[in-house]
């Protein structure tokens, strides 16, 4: 088997990766032979990758949700997700990176330890793995890669509260819920010891070492459970707790600039290459694999929303192609490296219409108001997809299969029943998981300073009476 | 003298315009206004949400004329603004009392 050969996910979730060089104990991995350096164009492509990410959270995230809301409130979202972002990735720096990517000892199936708080130990020499035998990247692009996640997933979760929610309570949300929720995801479905001690160890030895959704042998790609199941949960637990919008149901509550959120929608799907291609880590064909996926799945879910509306409701809309790009691009996010092409086009156009008549059938019938549908789109798009990878997976349907380190690094596949009970393994433990610690997060703030703001801001709209400002002034 | 008070579909305001300038009506005011008749509303949905637009846009045109030309500019509305379509609108016709213009303070049918 040639390094090129492996070039591919582990033998359960992907897109993370062992900090073996840095981990004590694994210190023979770096003497062994020589010590490998990264590759300048792996380099290259997870630095492009990282600002490709940023760009899906600002301008992108930002106008596709400022565009869905009303005029009195559009600043109040952009400002949400602008400072979201900012604070969660100062908390990444100061203990978000360790907690999510270092050892976490007797905890270490659900968090990671403190041992790089503030980045300690953390620079320009030092190195992590890949997926593939020998090849690594700086650690500190990869600090710079994952920080994006847990950005734009924090992000993410504000728009099941839009409109309603006081701007201090989601400062603190953005440092609680990354350290309570995201960080301890993060690290059970991406932590594991990577290929070289995988290769050169038992499966056993491996999943010792793994974080939880990992040992159950579950595969994410790019983050369908850490990041969009996630953050849907997060946002509907939100909703919630704050309660429905001061007319929900009996004031228009109509979008107000669909150009906008049509703007956006394009920006997140050009930064979702960064997303997904870069969750390889590596600049090689999965990478393109995964690119050409993200296109496809996209495209896909992008014409079945409109034309389910079109049969459904007699027209085709804008505000529906956008959802059902998003869907798309939600539902190959834990498939993007591991589906073949034609898996790919098929998941996005399952996802689509899932979505479409959660949110338009079985959102009205519950009555919760997620203003957004952060939890129609992200949370349900991500289960679509993350049981969907488990199929698509498949080589003898065109997926990429499983690589079995200690085999050798073989493609496996072991079979649609097995690997489908791994992938809602991992799903229920996220469900569970951003459950409760949603519930406690929010649960503290409400029960704290309080989570929602007065009547009469909500009326007059949160741009003037939570920032000074407005949005439009014509 | 009267003052001629229109509500017509928006895209049908350049056809009203010269048709009125043709006839000599030296001036006009344009309103964006929302408004219902028989035409009533649609409904628009957005994903789930289905919400009813019970006022509709339109524009309500104003032109104040002499009395003699009121005939023909009522013609020269009703068929440039018509498509046939129900929502084409109404025209109001009100007496008017007293006209000047603030440049020079001519009155009345001077400052038509």
């Amino acid at each position: 088997m040639t390094i090129e050969s492996l070039k591919k996910a582990g033998h359960a979730t992907l897109a993370g990766l062992g900090m073996l060089a840095m981990t004590a104990g694994m210190a023979w991995a770096q003497e062994a032979a020589a010590a490998p350096v990264p590759d300048k164009g792996d380099t290259a492509w997870m630095l492009v990758s990282t600002v490709l990410v940023l760009l899906m959270i600002v301008p992108g995230l930002a106008l596709f949700y400022g565009g869905l809301v009303r005029t009195k409130n559009m600043l109040s979202v952009l400002t949400q997700v602008l400072v979201v972002s900012c604070i969660v990735m100062i908390v990444w720096a100061l203990w978000g990176y360790s907690m999510a990517f270092t050892d976490g000892g007797s905890l270490d199936n659900y968090v990671g330890g403190f041992s790089k708080a503030l980045l300690a130990g953390v620079d320009t020499s030092t190195v992590v793995e890949t997926f593939s035998r020998g090849v690594v990247i700086p650690e500190i692009v990869f600090v710079a890669f994952q920080m994006t996640f847990a950005a734009i997933t924090t992000a993410l979760v504000i728009g099941g509260f839009a409109e309603r929610m006081k701007f201090s309570a989601i400062c603190v949300f953005s440092v609680l819920w990354p350290t309570l929720v995201y960080f301890p995801m993060a690290h059970m479905v991406w932590w594991w010891p990577g290929p070289e001690f995988a290769s050169t160890n038992s499966a056993e030895a491996t999943v010792a070492g793994a974080g939880l959704i990992w040992t159950y042998g579950a595969l994410d790609f790019a983050g369908g459970t850490v990041v969009h199941i996630n953050a849907g949960i997060a946002a509907l637990v939100g909703a919630i707790l704050v309660g429905k919008r001061i007319g929900y149901k009996h004031e228009s509550m109509a979008p107000h600039s669909l150009t906008l959120t049509m703007v956006g929608a394009s920006l997140l799907w050009v930064g979702w290459f960064g997303f997904n291609a870069g969750s390889n880590l590596e600049s090689n064909a999965y990478a393109g694999l995964a690119m050409l996926n993200t296109f496809l799945a996209t495209a896909a879910a992008g014409i079945a929303w409109p034309a389910f509306e079109w049969i459904l409701k007699g027209k085709p809309s804008l505000l529906g192609a956008a959802s059902g790009v998003v869907a798309g691009l939600v539902a190959i996010t834990p498939a993007a490296g591991f589906s073949g092409p034609m898996g790919a086009i098929v998941l996005g156009l399952v996802a689509s219409p899932i979505c479409l008549i959660f949110v338009s059938v079985v959102k009205n019938k519950l009555g919760y108001d997620d203003s957004l549908d952060v939890f129609g789109v992200h949370a349900i798009g991500g289960i679509v997809g993350a049981i969907g990878t488990g199929i698509v997976v498949d080589p003898a349907l065109g997926g990429a299969g499983i690589v079995d380190y200690a085999a050798g690094g073989a493609s496996v596949y072991p079979g649609v029943a097995t690997q489908v009970t791994a992938q809602l393994k991992g799903v229920l433990t996220t469900l569970v998981w951003s459950g409760i610690g949603s519930t406690i997060v929010f649960g503290l703030i409400k029960f704290t300073i309080g989570l929602r703001v007065k009547e009469e801001v909500e009326r007059e709209g949160l741009d003037i009476a939570e920032h000074g400002e407005r949005a439009y002034n014509m | 003298m009267k003052l001629i008070t229109a509500i017509i579909k928006p895209f049908k305001l350049d056809e009203v315009r010269e048709s009125l300038s043709a006839l000599g009506a030296q001036g006009m005011t344009v309103t964006e206004v929302k408004g219902y008749g028989r035409q009533k509303g649609h409904t628009e949905i957005y994903r789930g949400a289905e919400y009813a637009v019970s006022f509709l846009p339109k524009l309500k045109i104003e032109v104040a004329v002499k009395s003699e030309m009121l005939d023909a500019v009522i013609d020269a509305i009703t068929s440039k603004a018509k498509t046939g379509q129900i929502g084409d609108g109404k025209i109001f016709v009100t007496p008017l009392e007293q006209v000047v213009r603030i440049r020079t303070g001519e009155t009345d049918g001077d400052a038509l």
